[in-house]
């Protein structure tokens, strides 16, 4: 905890939920702590190098619903998660097949708010086919669906995932069309669907850029999120970003609802994600939640209050 | 009355009628060689049926625990256990469902592995869980760790001592509660008595604190480095470690213990009488 900021909790409550805390570190959940993030939604994603094999996926939607939960909660953040086949991957169609018969053992676990991200990156066939068997499997489930829309042909990518939802009969009510801008947020808003912004530097969105698109388009059906991950970007964008528009003059209600408020109805609907699970954490859950401590060993919220100390 | 039955009595009138229903549908399935698919998405729903409120037994349901599993102490249990653990019991023992497990457990979110460790101190065929007890002991998850470490009669009936030790002094190590051990007096050996006072030196060098239980499973087995080790917790320690290095010293069979008790002939004779135990330490 070198040099982790030492403020007490704010009151305030954040959720971040895109972020993918399996490449980030215990420094980054103790700052997000500190900030007031109390829940954050880590959706199965790649890991930046492809993988070859089924087993690597198996391991990662483990880790996702085992070490990583467990992680978060020794900073006394709820760790949720999304699981799907990601777009990318799904163009090794060998491969992809097998992810996809493995996906209904996790589906269905606590704490899986969504079937995601899935979506396009390229808009091939493979990619086609595979976001149409996942949002058969969302609904089936009946879970939620988180969307990853494309960074390149962004804005054909998103109209289009939208129509696929659609003709799948998935209500727009029940999926969040992510990594949103300035092009696209109008479309999603207009048609029903929730609308996420991803502040991640230099890419995505930035937080001046989104307050003034808060200011354009109001809080309703509204998210912000993150998406950090092994990438340059920031673990505290939600709470920088919400901080920024507080100074801006945007009202408190209003970001609530875009930090906090609309990701929680919006992944609730899942029925694995509620607003006690972290308010009564303590008292729910006193054993599996907050006790563990092998990573605290040397550090964490109890370390030295001299941060030169290590003790 | 078995394991699985006072499960289901549990359960009973803390669960829906439907919510059991369900239960006992699915048991029926398992027992009868349902697909793998089918168990372990029943596993993982379960919780959607049970809730994860603390079972909260009282003293007679402990009790009859005990009576019909010596060392099962469900004191901790949640619903989602009794309910998972419910439906582990109705496969068939033998070792094609504990391949099942093994596989359950490679895909378990935190407390599904916390269930297939509490499971094994009512499941039959101990054999067949035995890798899967050991590798709980590697995770760093405390809430699994624990599952098979603490209040589990399956460590001290079926791990060798090289997996015993390891068990005990990690339980030292991430400060567990070590007396909530099953069998923990009943397996000491001399290699953990080593492996204990190893530890013990290490946290005095570096200035940290531990458990004074650690004497415990020093005492009955303790070489001359453990009697040293121990007439220095006895001259040195806080209170409760002097408490504990006396009822160690008290435990142990070498004559060269008792001249050393000489130094507190009052706790001495404390743990002489029994007004002084490890439980009131």
């Amino acid at each position: 905890m070198a040099d982790a900021p030492r403020t007490p909790a704010p009151k305030r409550k954040l959720i971040d939920p895109h972020i993918h805390m399996v490449s980030r570190t215990t420094d980054d959940y103790q700052a997000m702590a500190n900030a007031g993030v109390v829940a954050v939604i880590e959706p199965a994603f790649w890991t930046g190098q492809p993988r070859t094999e089924i087993g690597t996926f198996k391991d990662y939607f483990s880790c996702l619903v085992g070490f990583e939960r467990f992680r978060a909660s020794q900073f006394g953040i709820k760790h949720y998660c999304t699981i799907g086949l990601n777009s990318k991957e799904a163009n090794n169609e060998a491969l992809a097949e097998e992810v996809i018969e493995l996906l209904p053992r996790f589906a269905g676990k606590e704490g899986v708010v969504a079937i995601g991200e899935i979506g396009y990156d390229e808009m091939t066939k493979a990619e086609e086919k595979f976001f149409r068997v996942q949002l058969e499997l969302a609904r089936e489930m009946d879970l939620p669906v988180m969307i990853h829309t494309p960074h390149r042909n962004k804005k054909a990518g998103t109209s289009r995932s939208m129509d696929v939802c659609m003709e799948h009969g998935i209500p727009p009510s029940k999926v969040v069309i992510d990594h949103n801008n300035e092009e696209t947020c109008k479309e999603v808003l207009d048609r029903g669907f929730w609308a996420a912004f991803t502040i991640y530097p230099k890419t995505k969105m930035g937080n001046k850029r989104m307050v003034e698109i808060a200011k354009r388009y109001g809080s309703e059906r509204v998210i912000v999120d993150s998406s950090a991950d092994w990438g340059i970007s920031d673990a505290l964008a939600v709470p920088k970003t919400a901080d920024l528009m507080l100074a801006s003059g945007l009202a408190e209600a209003a970001v609530h609802a875009m930090c906090y408020a609309n990701a929680l109805a919006a992944y609730g609907q899942s029925g694995q994600m509620k607003e006690s699970d972290w308010l009564d954490a303590r008292a729910i859950d006193p054993k599996r939640e907050f006790e563990g401590n092998s990573l605290l060993r040397g550090g964490g919220p109890e370390a030295a209050e001299d941060s030169r100390i290590i003790e | 009355m078995s394991a699985q039955t006072l499960l289901l009595n549990w359960l009973k009138p803390r669960l829906a009628p439907e919510s059991l229903a369900w239960l006992e549908e699915k048991a029926a399935l398992l027992a009868t060689g349902a697909p793998e698919k089918t168990v372990s998405l029943a596993f993982s729903m379960a919780l959607r049926y049970s809730g994860k409120a603390p079972l909260a037994l009282d003293a007679a349901a402990l009790k009859a625990a005990r009576t019909e599993v010596p060392g099962w102490n469900p004191s901790d249990w949640t619903c989602d256990d009794a309910a998972r653990v419910f439906l582990l019991l109705s496969l068939p023992p033998g070792t094609a469902s504990s391949g099942i497990m093994d596989r359950l457990y490679q895909t378990a979110d935190v407390a599904e592995a916390a269930a297939l460790q509490k499971a094994v101190a009512v499941l039959a065929f101990p054999e067949g869980h035995l890798a899967r007890a050991r590798e709980a002991l590697r995770s760093n998850i405390k809430a699994v760790f624990e599952a098979i470490t603490l209040r589990n009669p399956y460590p001290a009936l079926n791990f060798d001592n090289v997996g015993w030790n390891q068990m005990v002094v990690k339980t030292f190590f991430v400060e567990s509660p070590v007396h909530e051990i099953e069998g923990l007096d009943r397996r000491v050996n001399p290699p953990l008595s080593r492996m204990l006072s190893d530890l013990a030196e290490e946290r005095w060098a570096a200035g940290r604190a531990f458990s004074p239980q650690l004497w415990r499973c020093v005492g009955p087995c303790a070489d001359s480095r453990g009697l040293d080790n121990l007439k220095k917790a006895l001259a040195q320690g806080a209170p409760a470690e002097k408490r504990a290095a006396v009822l160690a010293l008290q435990s142990c069979p070498d004559p060269q213990a008792a001249l050393i008790l000489q130094a507190e002939p009052a706790l001495a004779a404390a743990a002489r009488e029994g007004t002084l135990t490890w439980e009131n330490l």
